[in-house]
């Protein structure tokens, strides 16, 4: 089946798509798009986390062709047109939050989610928001000071805004 | 040219520079990483790539009556199917002994196992024809406990005697004792005034890397093949892989591509001969990416253990002597067993000085999934039994365990049981006193109870009642590279030239970047040593000289001392090339802000200006100081290169009614000899102890008969962000003068003694025994085993 919808801003396309295949697939076999990453494909890890119409999914449990018309944003479009990181992804690079780097596509999206919905988010805040995020290489807590780190610059450069 | 001293030459040249060693530099991959645009082996794509994948034994033990692939090789969409017949070179491979067939031939030893291969245009066909092939077996009886391992008269034998490879007998793959001061005897026991004896189980714990095992194998015109590729180490990967292929050393390249973590896990070959075979066979290009559920089957896993431990002790405290018995598991095939048997028996006493060991170590081949390197291997098994040891230990004599701890640390100058003695700082007493000196965490506030903070947590499982506190400590000793006499020598090659007016230098070695930072080191050890700015990290592959393998907290040491030794060489050239020049007479010479600089005269010219349109490229391998293999019988010997040590405070709520446990907080410090990138070392040292947490109340590889129950995330849970506590660490910098920098290896140690630390503050809240990790609910409930 061919499935069109909205990745990242842009209109696609993919052709020849199996009915089985997930939307992770597509995403990174189908349209160049292996930001997004494949650690379970069974949506216990959260590697593969995407926005779906602005609400976090793992790409991996959603059929491809439930996407057809729909918007899709993955790790590849949180840094603007320009190429000038987003907040969060400086501040992962920042804290040391990145070892191996394959949760930190997933854990940046949902990063991201969090912090648009609370921007001064507690630590408990963080660990239930990302509960759902598997790590093995850090331990968490530089991902934990990560997104401390983007709540704080986020919070100073939208009081410089005012 | 002339030199000119003034005070602004000498501003800002003569202090370290800040992405230098000692400094934390970000990560030369973290924006790519960040951005999604890190090329991990599992991204791999090729025109006209074919997707591979393998057929796996139900079964733990049986015969393979036949193999029928005809309807297989019907389906459309395949271009391949493989078996052991169609393999054109060595069917077995195997990092230490080879006996681990590439493809199963006639017989099936561990649940999993890999008997087929196909090639074909979307993983699903393969996955449909993988199901068209038609095996038959004869279920055997399978060998799996220890009595049935150690009797094979009665229970048979996992590999035919007659094919035995290495020092195996019976079913047992290797063994070492170590026997120091007069053994344990009867006259050694009557010195004791209290004796503490116990019995240990380590369940079978998962390196659960996030990225899964996969590549990209490219058949080349020359025969030859290019795989693309995440490993823990190039050269041995090709060393078993070129000999099944047929195919000579050189016509099988290697690079490494972006790997999602290893653990150890990665030390053994997966899927690299199979997409190798099938691309071969092909003649196009063939992508393997395991599933979650085949990454449970497709690599090692720690040796799950029994040990045994009886330490005796005077009245004071004083160890007297420890008679010790270590049974490692290590499934169907060889892989590291032999290495992990040898750091059990060598490490199995701790950081503690026994005038009087006797100590057994084994490891057993048997029909449970294969086990090898993971994180801290044999050391961490030890470090289970030997610190819930020195707890009952202290609990029988009134002592506080810490104090005991100290009391029998050892210390640098200290003789380890293997007549070896710690030549380097082991700062044992003084990290258990830090971990001690940290203020507590706060109690639990029931009265603003946060469901968050609680043991169950977001399941909201109480209201804070039945939950009680709990403190914990407990500290470890690893070794640092290979042992027993292998020379794991890393190679680096180092280019210096000029590029747009600057000096850049290129570092180039074989190393695996696995997410621990090593590429980031490198660049500072090339910034420090030759006054540069701009490093280029080439590609890690095979057209450099080994690198050795990223495990045995070995790569900063050995390739980063190999990067050292390249980048002293090129600046030693550089200088000559300007004392020939200029007739420099200094002998106080290095380079530092781009220049060549004098400690005397002050700045003496840009290191772009002498070098102008040539360039230095110098190779050099770093040999560590050499070891030997222990004495069969004894055990003695100087076996390890460098001794490494972490301690733990673990703070735990435990929810007695539900049996859950809340890790509050867990502290840890840790002599790292010479910190070359703080922010990296912390970051090593929290990852190594959230795995130590994990092994400690919830990571375990449940297996019955052979057949693995849980291979998915789903069953087999590691710590999650609500799970791991926060982690205060403390650093110490005392270097060792035989290593590089005085680093010392910071990987693995924090892993040992994590586990005891944790299940010691979970047996001071409930009172409970404990003498196996994982601890489950039901083990505190008293509803289970």
């Amino acid at each position: 089946m061919r499935v069109t919808f909205t990745a990242n801003g842009r209109e696609v396309e993919a052709d020849d798509v199996w009915e089985g295949e997930s939307l992770l697939f597509m995403l990174r076999e189908r349209l160049g798009l292996p930001g997004s990453k494949n650690a379970c494909e069974q949506g216990e890890c959260g590697s593969c986390t995407v926005y779906l119409d602005g609400a976090p999914v793992c790409s991996c449990l959603v059929a491809a062709g439930q996407v057809q018309d729909r918007e899709v944003r993955t790790v590849e479009g949180l840094a603007d047109p320009q190429g000038s990181l987003d907040e969060v992804q400086q501040a992962f690079v920042d804290a040391g939050a990145v070892q191996c780097g394959f949760c930190t596509p997933g854990l940046l999206v949902q990063s991201h989610d969090l912090l648009e919905r609370n921007p001064q988010p507690s630590d408990n805040d963080i660990r239930e928001a990302l509960s759902g995020n598997l790590c093995r290489c850090t331990g968490y807590e530089k991902i934990m000071d990560a997104v401390r780190l983007a709540s704080a610059r986020k919070c100073s450069s939208s009081e410089v805004a005012q | 040219m002339s030199t000119i001293r003034t005070e602004k030459n000498l501003q800002g040249i003569t202090t370290a520079h800040p992405d230098g060693i000692g400094g934390s530099p970000l990560r030369p991959d973290g924006i790519l990483k960040v951005k999604g645009e890190f090329a991990y082996s599992s991204d791999m794509w090729h025109e006209d790539m074919l997707w591979g994948m393998a057929l796996r034994s139900p079964h733990a033990h049986a015969r393979i009556l036949s193999v029928d692939v005809s309807e297989a090789v019907k389906h459309p969409g395949v271009q391949a199917v493989m078996t052991h017949d169609d393999i054109p070179g060595s069917k077995f491979y195997g990092l230490e002994i080879k006996d681990q067939p590439a493809l199963a031939m006639g017989k099936i030893r561990y649940h999993g196992e890999a008997i087929a291969i196909v090639a074909a245009d979307h993983p699903e066909t393969a996955r449909r024809a993988l199901a068209k092939i038609k095996v038959e077996y004869e279920i055997l009886p399978t060998i799996t406990t220890e009595e049935q391992c150690l009797d094979p008269e009665t229970y048979g034998y996992v590999h035919e005697p007659a094919e035995y490879k290495g020092h195996a007998s019976g079913n047992v793959v290797h063994s070492q004792k170590v026997i120091s001061g007069k053994g344990v005897t009867d006259e050694v026991r009557a010195m004791a005034d209290v004796v503490i004896k116990g019995d240990y189980v380590v369940g079978m714990q998962d390196q659960a890397f996030l990225g899964p095992e996969s590549g990209l194998a490219v058949p080349a015109e020359d025969g030859g093949v290019d795989l693309y590729i995440a490993t823990q180490w190039l050269h041995v990967d090709r060393e078993q892989i070129a000999p099944v292929l047929g195919l000579p050393e050189n016509k099988v390249r290697l690079t490494l591509a972006g790997v999602g973590g290893a653990f150890g896990g990665r030390e053994d070959l997966s899927m690299q001969i199979h997409a190798c075979l099938l691309a071969q066979r092909t003649g196009k290009p063939v992508k393997i990416v395991y599933s979650r559920e085949e990454s449970f089957f497709g690599h090692v896993h720690r040796h799950p253990a029994k040990l045994t431990y009886e330490h005796g002790a005077t009245r004071d405290g004083k160890l007297v002597y420890c008679d010790a018995r270590i049974v490692l598991d290590g499934g169907a095939y060889a892989s590291a067993s032999p290495a992990v048997v040898g750091n059990a028996a060598s490490l199995g006493m701790g950081p503690y000085e026994v005038p009087n060991v006797n100590m057994l170590a084994v490891a057993l081949y048997s029909n449970n999934p294969s086990c090898g390197a993971m994180r801290g291997f044999g050391a961490v098994q030890a470090c289970f039994a030997y610190e819930a040891q020195m707890d009952k230990l202290a609990a029988e004599l009134g002592m506080d365990p810490v104090e005991l701890r100290q009391i029998n640390a050892v210390e640098q100058g200290s003789i380890m049981p293997t007549g070896q003695e710690i030549d380097a700082p082991a700062p044992v007493a003084d990290l258990l006193r830090r971990v001690k000196a940290l203020p507590l965490p706060p109690a639990l506030d029931t009265t603003h109870l946060d469901v968050r903070d609680i043991p169950g947590a977001l399941s909201n499982t109480s209201h804070g009642e039945g939950i009680v506190r709990g403190v914990g400590y407990a500290v470890g000793i690893k070794n640092v590279g290979f042992s027993e006499g292998f020379d794991d020598y890393s190679t680096a090659r180092v280019r210096l030239e000029v590029i747009g007016g600057e000096p850049v230098a290129m570092v180039h070695t074989a190393m695996a970047e696995v997410g621990q930072g090593g590429v980031t080191v490198h660049g500072q050890i090339a910034r420090t040593e030759l006054g540069v700015e701009q490093v280029t990290i080439h590609p890690a592959n095979t057209e450099v000289g080994s690198a050795g393998s990223t495990s045995a907290s070995r790569q900063t040491y050995m390739t980063g001392g190999a990067v050292k030794l390249a980048c002293e060489a090129v600046r030693n050239e550089l200088v000559a090339l300007g004392r020939k020049r200029y007739g420099w007479t200094y002998n106080d010479l290095s380079l530092v802000g781009g220049k060549v600089v004098s400690a005397s005269a002050g700045a003496l010219v840009p290191i772009a200006d002498l070098l102008g349109d040539s360039a230095i490229d110098l190779t050099r391998e770093h040999h560590h100081r050499p070891t030997v293999p222990f004495d069969k019988e004894t055990g003695q010997g100087f076996g390890h290169v460098q001794y490494t040590f972490c301690a733990h405070r673990a703070v735990v709520d435990v929810d007695v009614e539900l049996g859950l446990v809340k890790v509050v907080e867990l502290a840890a410090a840790q002599d790292v000899g010479k910190a070359l990138n703080p922010l990296s070392v912390v970051g090593q040292i929290q990852g190594g102890s959230t795995q130590g947490l994990g092994l400690a109340v919830m990571e375990e590889i449940v297996v019955k008969d052979g057949k693995v129950r849980n291979p998915s995330f789903t069953d087999y849970l590691i710590p999650t962000i609500l799970d791991t506590p926060p982690m205060p660490v403390e650093v110490l910098e005392l270097a060792d003068e035989h290593a590089p920098y005085g680093l010392r290896g910071v990987g693995e140690a924090p892993t040992l003694s994590s586990t005891p630390a944790v299940v010691a503050a979970i047996r001071q809240a409930t009172g409970l025994a404990l003498n196996r990790v994982p601890v489950r609910p039901e083990h505190l409930t008293g509803t289970g085993e």
